[in-house]
């Protein structure tokens, strides 16, 4: 279809008028160019929206006991109960598809009451007793030492990890951490290790503040027994936490004796449900962000239209003159045809290497500022270039179409008499 | 080469008709070179429409060496005209962004034929018209002559059986006129058929027969004497 001589009569046609065709290679341009930056900028706000999930366990969900709202089994309402640690195994042995349960306790809070004290420093942490399988599901960089581990768990060690903010507020600069001992409610602690949360945005100073311990040594040293505070439970990738979550709630609340139409009694937070809804959130402000753009370059495609129909106009006679020399109907319309072609492909694709530079720009700007909130790296992956490629070849060829068939509408002989 | 029977056409403009062509028989045979006369309106340039398949006859029977043109769909037709027929247009109707080679290959570009080939004989037909120093001008950069010239060119190129000129000489002085009429003599003299349509009087006795046309019938058509156009240059 495209042979050498086509192209040579593409270009001569388009070259006849050259600032037309470069004011109407603009609308397509322009179009292009915005539908690429909205979907780059979406995806910019996604990435730095998300990456306030990044690395943490989103099909998980958390999981707490609230008072009791109805009676049950001769138990009043308003009572308060607690998970006990053989919930967690029930839960794992129940429930195959979970990949993490681990029980938690909690001490201390932000704002509280100094509740730790190094030699003549003290501070305000937050104190938190966990499983090791805790790090997988809220990564964190250890810095130095380690995390907790099953043999801490086992032996009860009175061992701790704590967090940057509270390197800072017991220990001198470059004073040796590991090794050392901190007293959490009066009671010595060892220190293994020190951490920084690895996705922390808006939590940074909460997050630094926090001291992990051995479950079972919190449930010892600070006289919780068998309870546990709350669970953060994960299910496998492929099967999501929020279809689980009810069986799990039943099975507690067959554990607990609490009746089964009480929901009150069980207080979560579902990550996943709201990891959805923020994924769903992009994934309306991506169509939003082809739907802007697809109108934006719609303008651009009828001004081709417009465009290629005034040429055809002006170049009646001259159709008229080819189609005497032997130029058939479809010769001609698919002249046309491929005229709008290149002329929608080549402004769209210089359209889409503008969008890329300013993209480039902006990289480059943000590298530079360092990290701004809620905005990371916008960006388009090749699959948005190639359906831009796609619609601009759709829309080429329907740019072309009424002008390629009011072409040939008219006779030659009626053609040849226009001056 | 032609044979025409009992050629109808009319025009129909809202309630009015018009009935152009009224009854034409004639026939051209191989290697004349006809002219056909008439005032504005007689139908002269119906006719030659219709002959050259840009236009279709009402009723009537139409045979162009030996195939009947009529059913004819605009493929075809492109087909036949590219085949059978060169025409030759009173303003030239050059392609103004083509240079004069290029003009002149388009009937063989149509015609399918490679690029190399195209070019080379394009430049022999240029050369034929004595343009072959001119052919990378555009046709604005030409004279009126010339540009008739490359017209001439092109009917040539994809070498037809029938050239039909319509008032070859209508946009040209006298001088040209006769120039482009020597040429085309030249052509008939090597055994082309050629139909001229001209109100003009010497033009027309610079061919071999005159049909004259009136109100849509042929009132007259007779052989004259032909005058040499090289006598007047």
């Amino acid at each position: 279809m495209f042979s050498r001589d086509r192209w040579d009569e593409i270009l001569e046609a388009l070259n006849a008028n050259k600032f037309r065709t470069l004011l109407t290679a603009f609308g397509v341009f322009w179009g292009i160019t915005i539908l690429v930056l909205l979907l780059a900028l979406t995806n910019g706000l996604k990435n730095g929206v998300t990456a306030d999930f990044d690395g943490f366990a989103t099909n998980s969900m958390f999981m707490w006991t609230q008072g009791t709202s109805k009676p049950y089994k001769g138990l009043p309402k308003g009572r308060y109960f607690n998970y006990k640690i053989d919930d967690v195994a029930a839960l794992k042995s129940e429930f195959p598809n979970l990949k993490y349960v681990s029980p938690r306790n909690q001490l201390g809070g932000y704002n509280g009451a100094n509740n730790v004290v190094r030699g003549t420093k003290t501070g305000a942490f937050e104190i938190y007793g966990d499983y090791p399988e805790y790090i997988n599901q809220q990564p964190m960089d250890i810095l130095q030492g380690r995390f907790i581990s099953y043999s801490d768990i086992e032996a009860k060690r009175k061992v701790c990890v704590i967090g940057t903010g509270v390197v800072k507020g017991l220990y001198d600069k470059d004073e040796d951490i590991l090794g050392t001992y901190i007293k959490v409610n009066g009671v010595n602690f060892l220190v293994v290790g020190t951490f920084k949360m690895s996705n922390s945005q808006g939590d940074d100073e909460q997050d630094a503040n926090t001291i992990y311990m051995p479950f079972t040594t919190f449930g010892q040293a600070f006289n919780r027994g068998e309870n546990v505070g709350w669970m953060a439970i994960t299910a496998v990738d492929n099967i999501s936490i929020t279809s689980l979550k009810q069986q799990i709630f039943e099975l507690m609340k067959s554990r607990h004796k609490v009746h089964p139409e009480d929901d009150r009694a069980i207080g979560h937070f579902d990550l996943s449900e709201q990891f959805e809804r923020v994924s769903g959130l992009f994934s309306i402000l991506t169509f939003v962000g082809y739907f802007v753009g697809a109108l934006v370059l719609m303008s651009g495609i009828i001004g081709i239209s417009n465009i290629m129909l005034i040429v055809v106009k002006e170049r009646t006679k001259e159709i008229g003159v080819r189609r005497a020399l032997g130029a058939s109907p479809w010769t001609i319309k698919s002249q046309i045809l491929q005229e709008s072609l290149v002329l929608t492909i080549l402004s769209g694709m210089v359209g889409i290497s503008f969008a890329a530079l300013v993209i480039w720009i902006m990289n480059t700007i943000l590298d530079s500022v360092g990290p701004v909130q809620n905005f990371a790296n916008p960006s388009v992956s090749i699959q948005v270039v190639f359906t831009a490629l796609i619609i601009l070849v759709v829309s080429g060829l329907l740019a072309g179409l009424i002008p390629a068939n009011s072409a040939t509408k008219m006779k030659p002989v009626d053609a040849l008499r226009i001056e | 080469m032609i044979q025409i029977k009992d050629l109808h056409k009319s025009y129909h403009m809202g309630s009015n008709s018009l009935h152009v062509l009224k009854g034409i028989n004639f026939n051209v045979k191989e290697g004349e070179l006809v002219s056909i006369m008439g005032s504005s309106g007689s139908g002269k340039s119906t006719l030659l429409n219709i002959l050259g398949m840009l236009d279709e006859a009402d009723t009537g029977e139409y045979i162009l060496d030996n195939v009947p043109i009529k059913n004819l769909n605009e493929k075809i037709a492109a087909k036949y005209r590219n085949e059978f027929l060169g025409f030759i247009f009173q303003s030239f109707n050059l392609i103004n962004y083509k240079s004069a080679l290029d003009n002149v290959s388009m009937p063989l570009y149509y015609k399918g034929i490679k690029r190399k080939e195209r070019t080379e004989k394009a430049m022999h037909y240029l050369q034929k018209v004595g343009l072959a120093e001119w052919s990378h001008h555009l046709p604005s950069e030409l004279s009126g002559g010339q540009k008739q010239r490359v017209a001439i060119a092109r009917a040539l190129a994809s070498d037809p059986k029938v050239l039909l000129a319509d008032e070859p000489t209508g946009a040209l002085d006298t001088k040209t006129s006769y120039e482009v009429m020597e040429l085309i003599q030249g052509i008939n003299d090597e055994g082309k058929t050629i139909l001229v349509v001209t109100h003009e009087d010497d033009i027309a006795h610079m061919t071999k027969r005159i049909v004259n046309l009136k109100d849509g019938i042929i009132i007259d058509d007779s052989k004259v004497e032909q005058v040499r156009a090289s006598l007047h240059v």
